[in-house]
Order: C-alpha cells, then sequence, then structure tokens
C-alpha cells in the first residue's frame, strides 16, 4: 500500500486508523462524496429527520428503562414514580412519548414523498421493501411500548389487538395464549412486551434502517424530478446535476432539524397528551381485567388500519384485510409499471389517485377514533375500498389504456362491491348505502373511464434530461 | 493438499449433510426458547376453581367473580326476564347454542345455564375481548323497546341477551362463553370445576 504513488499517506490519528478501519473511506463514500441530486425540496427532510427522532427514542428510552419496574404490579406506579419523583423524568417521558407519535408523522410524510416522486420504482424496489419493514416493525415496537405504563387503555388496547390472531382458524386460541404466555394478558405478556420493546425490535429497527441507507448509498437518491442524475456525468466522474451530501444537504437537514426540534418542543412542553391523540386520558387509571373502558380506540397512528379492520363484518376477514391495508405496500413497485417517476411529470389521473390515497388515509384514520355507529362503519368501508382499489389504479395507470378495456376494468371493479352492496342491503339503511356508493364510484370514474375518452387527462408528460432547478 | 480437481459429487453431498444437520441443531436450540414463552407452570397452577355463595344476589342482580383473572359473572335473573329469553329467539344468531365450545353439556339450553335462574357466564366478549356493560332493563330506550334485558359491548357494539347469546349481524360471531360450574350445595358454587374434574 505504502509503495503506491497514487495513495496520499496521511501521518497522525487519522492515518493510523485509516491503515486499519476505512474510516476516511466510510465518512466520503455516505457524505463527503456521496452525490446527491441538487435539487432536493422539502420532502427531503424527512429521511433525516427520522434518523433523528430514532436518536430520540433510543436515548430517552434508555433513560426512561432507568426507573421503569416491567412488572404488573410495580408498573404504573413506576410511571407515575418517573412523572413526579424522578427529577426531569417528566420530561424523559414526554420526550418519549411524543417521540412515537413524531415518528409516524416523519415516517408517514417519508412515505408520502416516495409516493410522490416514484422513489420505489426501479432501482430502489429494495429501499422501498426496507422502508415498508421497518414501518412494520416500527408498528410492533410502538404497539409493545404502549403497554408498558400498565394504564386501562395500555391493557384493553393490547387486549384487543392480541386477541386479532385468536380469529386465525385452527391455531388462533392456542396462539394467542402463546403470545400472552398466560390465559389473559397478564405479568408474564408485560415482561415479555418489555423484553421486545426495549431490545428485539429497536435491534432489528436499527438493522432494517442500516440496510435500508446502504441499499439507497448503493443506487442514489431519486428527486423530485425522477430524473437519474447518474446519467450525465462530468469527466471526473461525478453527476453534473448532483452534490455532495457533506456539507450541502447536511446544513440543509441541519435547518430541518431545528425548525422539528421547536414543533417538538412545542409538543413536548405544552401539548404532551395532543388533545388525547398520543397519550390517552384513560390510561391513567391503572389496568382492571375486570372493566372495559367505554371506547377503546387505538393510537392515532394505527386508526387508518383499525378502520380497515372494523369495515369488514368477520372477524377472520378483518384481520386478513388490515393485514392485506399493510403488505400491499410491498407490492408498490411492481404495480406501478409506469416508467415516468415523478407525479410532476405524471398524468391528472395519477395525481388524482394519489391524493384521493391520501385522503382516504387520512379519512380512514378518523374514522378508526370514533364508536362504530353505522354511518362510521359505512364510511370506513367505502373508504377502505378507495384504499384498495388505489393499488389497482397503480396499475392500471401504468400505461395509456383503450376505451374498452377501460369499460370494462371500471364495470368488473364497480360491479364487485355492488355486488357486495347488494347482498348486505338492509332498508333501515338504504339510502346511506345508496349514497355512499358514489364515493368509490365517482373516484374510479375519474381515474378509470374519464381518461379513456379525455384524452389529456390520462396522458403523462415528457420528462426533461436534467433536473429542472 | 495438491489441486487434483475437485469431487463435485462428494462436496455437494457434504454442504447437504452440513445443513441438515445444523438446521436440526437450530430447529433444537428454537424449541426450548418458544416453549418458553408457553404459561408456566405458576401460571397453570393458578387457575384454580373457585367457590362463590349464590344466596346473597338479588334477584335481577349481576355480581362479578374473579376467575382465572377474568369477569365471571353470575345473574339472579328474575321470572320477567326469563319469559323474556324466549321472545328474542328469532333475532339471536344461535340460540339453541349449537357451537359446542361456548358452553358444557349441561349448559346447552335455552337459559344455558343449570338453574334456569341462575347463570354463570365468562364475562369477555367473543369479539376482541372486551367486557360488555349489563342492560337488564326490559325495554332500556337506549337499546330499543324490544329490549329483554342482556349486554352491550362498549368496543365494537356486539348485543347479547340475558343468557348470553349474541343477537345477529354482530361484530362477535358466537355466543358468551359458559365456564364448567356445579354446585356443591345448594347455594354454593363452584367456578372451573365440574363433575367430570377441573377446566382445562
Amino acid at each position: 500500500m505504502a509503495s503506491n504513488p497514487d495513495t496520499k499517506i496521511q501521518g497522525g490519528l487519522l492515518g493510523w486508523v485509516d491503515a486499519r478501519f476505512p474510516l476516511s473511506q466510510m465518512w466520503n463514500e455516505h457524505l463527503a462524496q456521496y452525490y446527491a441530486p441538487k435539487n432536493f425540496n422539502f420532502w427531503y427532510f424527512f429521511g433525516s429527520l427520522a434518523l433523528l427522532v430514532l436518536v430520540i427514542q433510543i436515548v430517552s428510552g434508555i433513560f426512561l428503562t432507568m426507573f421503569y419496574k416491567p412488572d404488573a404490579d410495580l408498573a404504573f406506579a413506576s410511571v407515575e414514580y418517573i412523572m413526579r419523583d424522578v427529577e426531569w423524568g417528566w420530561l424523559i417521558r414526554y420526550m418519549h412519548s411524543t417521540g412515537a407519535s413524531m415518528f409516524f408523522v416523519v415516517v408517514y410524510l417519508h412515505m408520502f414523498r416516495a409516493l410522490l416522486y416514484g422513489s420505489y420504482k426501479k432501482p430502489r424496489e429494495l429501499i422501498w421493501i426496507f422502508g415498508v419493514l421497518i414501518y412494520l416493525v416500527l408498528m410492533a415496537e410502538a404497539f409493545a411500548g404502549y403497554l408498558l405504563p400498565w394504564g386501562q387503555m395500555s391493557y384493553w388496547g393490547a387486549q384487543v389487538i392480541v386477541n386479532l390472531f385468536q380469529t386465525i382458524p385452527y391455531i388462533g386460541p392456542d396462539l394467542v395464549t402463546w403470545i400472552r404466555g398466560d390465559f389473559l394478558l397478564s405479568d408474564a405478556t408485560l415482561n415479555r412486551f418489555f423484553a421486545l420493546h426495549v431490545i428485539a425490535l429497536p435491534l432489528v429497527l436499527i438493522m432494517l434502517v442500516a440496510a435500508h441507507i446502504i441499499a439507497l448509498h448503493e443506487v442514489g437518491s431519486n428527486n423530485p424530478d425522477g430524473v437519474e442524475i447518474k446519467k450525465n456525468k462530468d469527466e471526473n466522474g461525478i453527476p453534473k446535476d448532483g452534490i455532495p451530501f457533506h456539507p450541502y444537504y447536511s446544513v440543509k437537514d441541519l435547518v430541518g432539524v431545528g425548525v422539528f426540534l421547536m414543533v417538538f418542543a412545542v409538543i413536548m412542553f405544552f401539548f404532551p397528551t395532543g388533545g388525547g391523540l398520543f397519550l390517552k386520558p384513560d390510561n391513567m387509571i391503572p389496568a382492571d381485567p375486570l372493566v372495559t373502558p367505554d371506547l377503546i380506540p387505538p393510537v392515532w397512528y394505527f386508526t387508518s388500519m383499525y378502520s380497515v379492520l372494523r369495515s369488514v363484518p368477520d372477524p377472520f376477514l378483518g384481520v386478513v384485510a388490515m393485514g392485506a391495508a399493510v403488505v400491499m405496500l410491498f407490492f408498490i413497485p411492481w404495480l406501478d409499471r409506469n416508467p415516468v417517476l415523478s407525479m410532476r411529470y405524471r398524468s391528472f389521473a395519477a395525481k388524482f389517485n394519489l391524493a384521493v390515497f391520501v385522503v382516504a388515509f387520512v379519512i380512514l384514520g378518523w374514522l378508526g377514533l370514533q364508536q362504530a355507529t353505522t354511518e362510521v362503519s359505512e364510511m370506513s368501508l367505502r373508504f377502505s375500498t378507495v384504499y384498495f382499489a388505489f393499488f389497482f389504479l397503480l396499475w392500471f395507470l401504468s400505461k395509456e389504456r383503450s376505451a374498452v378495456f377501460s369499460l370494462i376494468a371500471f364495470a368488473v371493479v364497480v360491479g364487485i362491491y355492488t355486488i357486495y352492496d347488494i347482498l348486505r342491503f338492509d332498508p333501515s339503511d338504504a339510502s346511506l348505502i345508496m349514497w355512499s356508493w358514489l364515493i368509490p364510484t365517482v373516484y374510479l370514474f375519474v381515474t378509470m373511464v374519464a381518461p379513456a375518452f379525455a384524452r389529456g387527462l390520462g396522458r403523462d408528460r415528457a420528462v426533461p434530461e436534467r433536473v429542472t432547478s | 493438499m495438491a489441486n487434483q480437481g475437485v469431487n463435485r459429487g462428494r462436496r455437494r453431498f457434504l454442504v447437504a449433510a452440513t445443513s441438515v444437520v445444523g438446521g436440526a441443531g437450530v430447529a433444537a436450540v428454537a424449541a426450548p426458547f418458544l416453549a418458553s414463552l408457553q404459561p408456566s407452570a405458576r401460571a397453570q397452577a393458578a387457575g384454580a376453581p373457585v367457590e362463590f355463595d349464590v344466596s346473597a344476589v338479588e334477584p335481577g342482580q349481576r355480581v362479578s367473580v374473579e376467575w382465572r383473572g377474568q369477569p365471571i359473572w353470575v345473574v339472579r335473573r328474575t321470572e320477567e326476564m326469563i319469559a323474556g329469553l324466549s321472545e328474542v329467539t328469532d333475532r339471536l344468531r344461535d340460540p339453541e347454542s349449537e357451537v359446542e365450545t361456548q358452553q358444557p353439556e349441561y349448559a346447552q339450553n335455552e337459559h344455558r345455564s343449570r338453574d334456569p335462574e341462575i347463570l354463570v357466564v365468562v364475562g369477555i366478549c367473543t369479539h376482541l375481548g372486551c367486557s360488555p356493560t349489563y342492560r337488564p332493563e326490559i325495554g332500556d330506550p337506549e337499546m330499543g323497546s324490544d329490549w329483554q334485558g342482556g349486554w352491550l359491548c362498549g368496543c365494537h357494539g356486539s348485543r347479547f341477551d340475558l343468557a348470553g347469546r349474541v343477537y345477529r349481524n354482530m361484530p362477535a360471531a358466537t355466543n358468551l362463553v359458559i365456564p364448567r360450574h356445579m354446585f356443591r350445595t345448594d347455594t354454593l358454587l363452584v367456578i372451573g370445576e365440574d363433575e367430570d374434574g377441573e377446566a382445562i
């Protein structure tokens, strides 16, 4: 090595380390010489923010573990002890609970960015897969953590979710007993959820985050134009539209961190319960296996999936639908075969499809917080239909379809849920069923039938050679 | 060792054999870990039967008794309540209690109990495990004029009659569970044990 005249021999400590560990090389590959497109915008803050929240959660979590007792008799009191007697304990706990909600805020926005600019498309499919896995593990992590304070909401929320597995035919009841480690949700369950929450799942999470970033740095970042910057390189092999991540984006991200921490601090200091969305009043009552609270809504970040669950009358099929709502995300890179990455250059129909998906997700989230009345169940069903139709539309809008094919596909999809509507028709809810039928139907009409006749609605625009700004 | 060529067949065999033996080892090591998550001996022992004196239960009253950490409801039904059981039959999903796992044989009747007056039932909704609220009042305005008394689950809205039988088109698909029980004397109820022995 030392005989190689091209290699600049560095002296000092760095040189000593570099001869034994690729420190400078890693720094360069991932920061100083990692060329990212120069046109990143607002939506590109959330990846680094997710990393920041992960660090906040790990640090605050370590300190909470120093005072918390994973014991059904002591857990609730130990959380109160942290809140009242431990110096700054309230701050550390509120940091952790706020961090949990902010984690999902940031991750949802990060996922939306990927959908907006086609960041899941070739060659970034694996980045997306790792990302969905992170989302899954994050949900498990949040669910396990929510049991630990051992309040009424912790207890009954976990009861409902663990019992979802009971609906699996044949093995369900035994599986649930195995998960709980007892015939009911008890100390044994609390103990194992603690183990999962503080060690098992965080380890998996960190490894997945590493895989996510390694995959990203292998293929390079996408950008708001969806243009591949590696196609235009200068004589040194550096992308013409790329700038080194450090210092350009590290500094940009610092601005994002600053703004984010302000929002974070305002929530943590002034609205730690988030008006009942982040921490629920019922959870200030110790867990009581004999009394169920009147309403058990999940924490806000689960409510969209929960609405999908509730929209199906059959318990097992409801669980299947909820699982499918998440699993469908894995298939997005292969459903959407349209070569245009960014929504900037996609057709009106594609933009409308994504917009409706976001609205449906938010409405499902709101519905999941409500008591299950007839209207709420009906709306959950309609917007769950829209949610799943989005994935079909991703495939359908992969290319321009003929008028005949469009009409047939539209008739088939509308037919499927219309037949279900006829089968479940109940005269007492006739008007509700009939007018709400328009929700998915109008959506499908705009995305499937309209582009077949007004061709401009379904036509993608030309993608520029280079990034635009 | 000289490079005398590779015996590919032998190499493949050795790789396969090592993988199989290694896989068996992994499975064998995984077994105790997975088994450790099952209810411990202590948790199993905690399921002992409990005794309860029903003479103190007033007509129309419901008392919660804890057995295996679950609420067990003991209800003394009035004449009127018992009469109401046959009026709701056509609105129930399983009025004859045909799903065998939900009750012992001796409770497979209209009142789902040994004694038509005394109902003993596990107070956990068969949908997702919430504990429903007792709505004993006949014709309760909130429940509808034809309500004959029963339970309403606050979580997902399942309704049960005063024998723990589920109404049609509810999230819960089966009747409430009747635990194995018996009367040791005329008034001393034992929950979790009957003539056939202790409940599993």
